[in-house]
């Protein structure tokens, strides 16, 4: 958290107010009563959410949201590398998110490693007579052809739910008949308001399934920790994991980038959570907290100064061995990313930003940018729920916008306002705004490159804001025509 | 509350290596093939996706207008990042965001509140409605709905909203572009027909095509003719906008009122009979003119026969450039034959995908191998039959209907062929079998430009040659010894 309060010259907490009350202008009254609570000037003095959060979307005006099987899938269950995670209903939903979401798992696929999609590809007749039996069939077919594999997650898509299969029970009997976990998630499309109950179903199924069935071989070390809601986008585990390690920790299992079923079922034998995403993942560090009595702690491995800041902070649950051991790894960093730095920052010193990404990124990515001499000038999430919004205040700067579940009319006539030099945020938005000749960088997948967790990824981040911001094609845009 | 599987607590086993070793090479097995091919329910890797994907591509295709899924919200998004991803394009579209309570008392209010609040933020000409699965399990009544909804006034009395049910559960994306773009045409077309009117233009139907370059170059096909057209439906533009720093959220598509006058036409030419049928059945039905159904172009007997077609329908001579341009087509296919001859392909993707890349290969001398569709049909299988018949290279090949690319990955496995063509989703088998993947289809989300290339008409048939030819070249040049690297290929 930020101790100062830090100003944007020519932003008001009036004038966002009047940038907001413009894009509110052109919806009906209906809409624009339910839209307006979701668009403020951040107080950054409070420190609390200064907009309405976690509602349902209004219809018709071209949300970014995902759904509760998206949640689940994409999200938590489908990067845990060595199970079969069976889209559970119609071909679509398992086709869209296959392989988009960049959580990148080692292993040989289709051997030790499940990047693949499985679907139960429901049919009409499905639909009438139940896809229980069908469920039974293939789990047996999945487990005859993918031997290594750990587990099996069942992730019911719309239909599920509504024609009333029983996927629970035929989990439990497969489980026993087949001898290895299958776990029913009942995250239907329709569920909640947005991706973030898909997050909650699934940490509630790892609460009821999984957790505490497995032990770690090894004996029990003081410093054996979990490394939770980091799910390997572009390789992100790849740079984070390596520097809990380099000061002292034991990362005994990854909750679900890369990640084991074993290990995560193992993890109430850890000593402590240290939790990237909050947002997707805090139900199980709280249920891990409060039956197996594990602190958990959030932290930031974005940009150097967050992760200097982290850094300390874990170490200080530790003792003097592991304190140490961070000083002796921010000492070797510091040069390195002041090496970067003072490459970059003077092509993005004051360069302004928006975000609009999930569930964290809008706030934990602020600091990084901040390394490089950036601003943020608007920020807002996709799922975010009212804790998020108490978390963002203090790092935003005072009176800019924060904008939830915005429509794309709204965040295209705030852009049109603030004029940032660089957007971060998603695959839908993207097109739209480099058309307009503003640069862009996907902030869910990385755009494709990453990983930008930890000090290794604060070099790839830099590099690729700056090519974003700095390409020579920008100035092509218009022409001399 | 935990551990309600009643699991036995283990300590955690590492599957010993050779274990690892055993099940990875027991996977490329006949063994496991045989086991594979005896599935019955789980399908692993599907190429294909759900019908709401195909009617989102339809709307696209028509001027001003918005695709308006009926459904979850999370449908719309993976519908529009799908398009964003292969086409590098924004694709505008609403969802009305049905939810638990829509469950229980159906998706009207959703629509409702839906189409008001599209029409006041995005202004369109015409708004196309489709279906996810939420509405078609519950049975919402989209006629009536929208009925209610023209009477309370949520749209404006003459925006035309065309409507379609695209139930995931059933078909493809094909057939789901196929019933949005009925819908739009019954709905642009009603009242229109006027008796000896003829607007004396071609009608080209181009179904489900994701190449914005084949658009292009059936534009430029007709116009070296001199032949009037009206495309239905034509996304050429709205996947293929300019950066000029200003953004149109209804970039391309066809003018409504030519859609609407469509009725009227000289003739109408249908391409890819597998994509369009219910459209074609019905434009024969009630459309002016002659009406043809022709195979996707792609290959030059197939292109041949879409000239032909237009110059017979027309009364026109076959343009000098286009004779022209066939000729430099064959000869880049004769200039490098000798790089295609023989080779060997597995193929997959949609029917009228897979018509037009057999002729081709089977033009060259290349051997179509294995030809897999993921949701196929005893008549595509027939056609696919006869093709291969005609040629002494589509001998030894077979076909196989509704399996998937986890089935592929078996084929190419067991019996190794020299290259795959198909989808971006068909890299990890090509990966497997250390051949290259050539990209053709949809979607192509991991390379750039590719849907700017044509790969119908002549233009179309020089692209896939250079294509394929080069990459075997450069695998030679990667990989043979020292002693034969060498300066000529």
């Amino acid at each position: 958290m930020s101790d100062k309060i830090r100003k944007i010259e020519g932003i008001t907490k009036e004038s966002t107010q009047a940038m907001i009350d413009d894009a509110l202008a052109a919806y009906p009254d209906k809409a624009k009563k339910k839209r307006a609570p979701h668009l403020a000037p951040n107080d950054a003095a409070s420190g609390c959410a200064s907009v309405k959060s976690n509602k349902k979307t209004v219809p018709g005006v071209m949300s970014a949201r995902g759904c509760a099987y998206a949640g689940a899938k994409g999200v938590v269950w489908g990067p845990i590398r060595d199970m079969v995670h069976v889209s559970h209903g119609p071909v679509g939903c398992g086709w869209y998110s296959w392989g988009t979401r960049r959580n990148l798992m080692t292993g040989i696929n289709g051997v030790t490693q499940f990047g693949m999609q499985f679907t139960s590809d429901f049919q009409e007749k499905d639909i009438v007579y139940g896809g229980d039996k069908k469920l039974k069939v293939l789990l047996e077919e999945a487990k005859g052809l993918f031997p290594l594999a750990k587990g099996i997650s069942v992730l019911s898509e719309c239909p599920v739910g509504l024609i009333g299969d029983d996927i629970n029970s035929v989990a439990k009997q497969s489980s026993k008949d087949l001898d290895i976990p299958i776990i029913p998630c009942n995250c239907e499309g329709f569920r909640g308001v947005s991706q973030s109950l898909g997050h909650h179903i699934s940490n509630d199924t790892i609460r009821d399934y999984i957790i505490g069935t497995r032990e770690f071989a090894e004996p029990e070390s003081p410093y054996d920790i979990a490394l939770i809601g980091d799910y390997n986008i572009g390789g992100d585990v790849w740079s984070a994991k390596p520097l809990l390690e380099e000061i002292g920790l034991n990362v005994k299992a990854v909750w679900t980038g890369d990640g084991e079923l074993e290990k995560i079922a193992a993890t109430h034998k850890v000593k402590l959570n240290l939790i990237h995403c909050y947002r997707s993942m805090n139900y199980m560090c709280k249920v891990m907290e409060e039956k197996y009595g594990i602190p958990w702690h959030e932290f930031n491995f974005f940009g150097p100064t967050k992760i200097k800041e982290s850094l300390r902070a874990i170490g200080a649950l530790f003792d003097q061995t592991i304190q140490d051991k961070v000083e002796a790894v921010i000492a070797k960093y510091d040069p390195i990313m002041q090496a970067i730095i003072d490459e970059y920052k003077p092509r993005l010193d004051g360069k302004k930003v928006m975000l609009l990404v999930g569930g964290l990124r809008p706030r934990h990515t602020i600091g990084a940018y901040e390394d490089l001499g950036m601003d943020c000038v608007g920020s807002g999430y996709e799922f975010a729920h009212n804790d998020d919004y108490d978390r963002t205040a203090p790092e935003m700067p005072d009176a800019t916008v924060v904008y939830d579940d915005p429509s794309e009319y709204e965040f295209e006539k705030f852009a049109h306002t603030l004029k940032p030099d660089l957007i971060g945020s998603g695959i839908k938005e993207k097109y739209v705004f480099q058309k307009l000749g503003i640069p862009f960088r996907q902030m869910h997948s990385w755009d494709y490159s990453g990983p930008y967790h930890g000090y290794n990824g604060f070099e790839t981040f830099a590099r690729d804001v700056d090519m974003a911001i700095n390409s020579p094609t920008w100035k092509l845009v218009k022409a001399p025509f | 509350m935990s551990n309600l599987l009643e699991l036995e607590v283990k300590k955690i086993v590492e599957t010993p290596p050779e274990e690892v070793e055993r099940v990875k090479n027991w996977i490329n097995s006949e063994e496991y093939k045989e086991k594979n091919f005896a599935r019955q329910a789980l399908v692993i890797n599907p190429a294909h996706a759900c019908q709401p994907l195909g009617a989102q591509l339809a709307a696209h295709g028509f001027e001003g207008t918005l695709p308006f899924v009926h459904g979850s919200q999370g449908c719309a998004s993976y519908y529009r990042s799908t398009l964003n991803r292969h086409f590098r394009e924004p694709a505008p579209a609403v969802s009305d965001a049905m939810s638990e309570d829509s469950a229980v008392f159906g998706g009207q209010n959703n629509l409702h509140e839906g189409l008001e609040n599209a029409v006041a933020l995005y202004k369109p000409k015409m708004i196309a409605v489709f279906t996810s699965c939420m509405p078609e399990v519950i049975g919402d009544d989209l006629t009536a709905f929208i009925k209610n909804a023209r009477q309370k006034g949520h749209i404006p009395k003459d925006l035309p909203v065309p409507y379609a049910n695209t139930p995931s559960f059933n078909g493809t994306h094909i057939h789901g572009y196929d019933s949005m773009l009925l819908s739009i045409l019954q709905n642009l077309t009603e009242g229109k027909q006027i008796e000896g009117r003829c607007t004396g233009k071609l009608n080209l139907i181009p179904g489900c095509d994701f190449n914005t370059g084949d658009y292009r170059e059936y534009r430029r096909i007709l116009k070296a003719f001199g032949v009037p057209y009206t495309i239905l439906a034509d996304i050429g533009d709205t996947f293929d906008s300019p950066c000029d720093g200003s953004y149109q959220m209804y970039a391309g598509g066809t003018k409504l009122e030519d859609a609407a006058d469509s009725i009227n036409g000289k003739a109408t030419i249908a391409i890819g009979p597998y994509a369009t049928p219910k459209s074609f059945g019905w434009v024969k039905d009630n459309y002016s003119g002659r009406h043809v159904s022709l195979s996707m172009p792609i290959g030059i007997e197939k292109t041949d026969a879409l000239i032909m077609k237009i110059a017979e329908l027309f009364g026109k001579e076959v343009p000098a450039s286009l004779k022209n341009e066939r000729g430099r087509a064959v000869d880049a296919m004769t200039d490098s034959h000798q790089y295609m001859h023989g080779k060997k392909f597995a193929l997959y993707g949609d029917p009228d995908y897979l018509t037009g890349y057999v002729s081709f290969l089977l033009e060259l001398g290349a051997r179509p191998h294995h030809i897999l569709c993921s949701r196929g049909s005893k008549k595509l299988e027939k056609e696919l039959q006869a093709l291969l018949d005609g040629s002494m290279y589509g001998k030894d090949c077979t076909i196989y209907m509704n399996k998937d690319l986890w089935h592929l990955r078996s084929l190419v496995m067991t019996d190794p062929v020299d290259g795959i063509i198909g989808d971006t989703h068909g890299k990890f088998a090509a990966r497997d079998a250390k051949v290259p993947l050539f990209r053709f289809g949809f979607p192509v989300f991991d390379r750039v430009n590719k849907h700017r290339y044509p790969i119908i008409g002549y233009q179309g048939v020089v692209n896939m040659v250079t294509e394929i030819c080069n990459k075997f070249i450069d695998i030679k040049d990667e990989t043979c010894e020292d002693r034969f690297f060498e300066m000529m290929r």
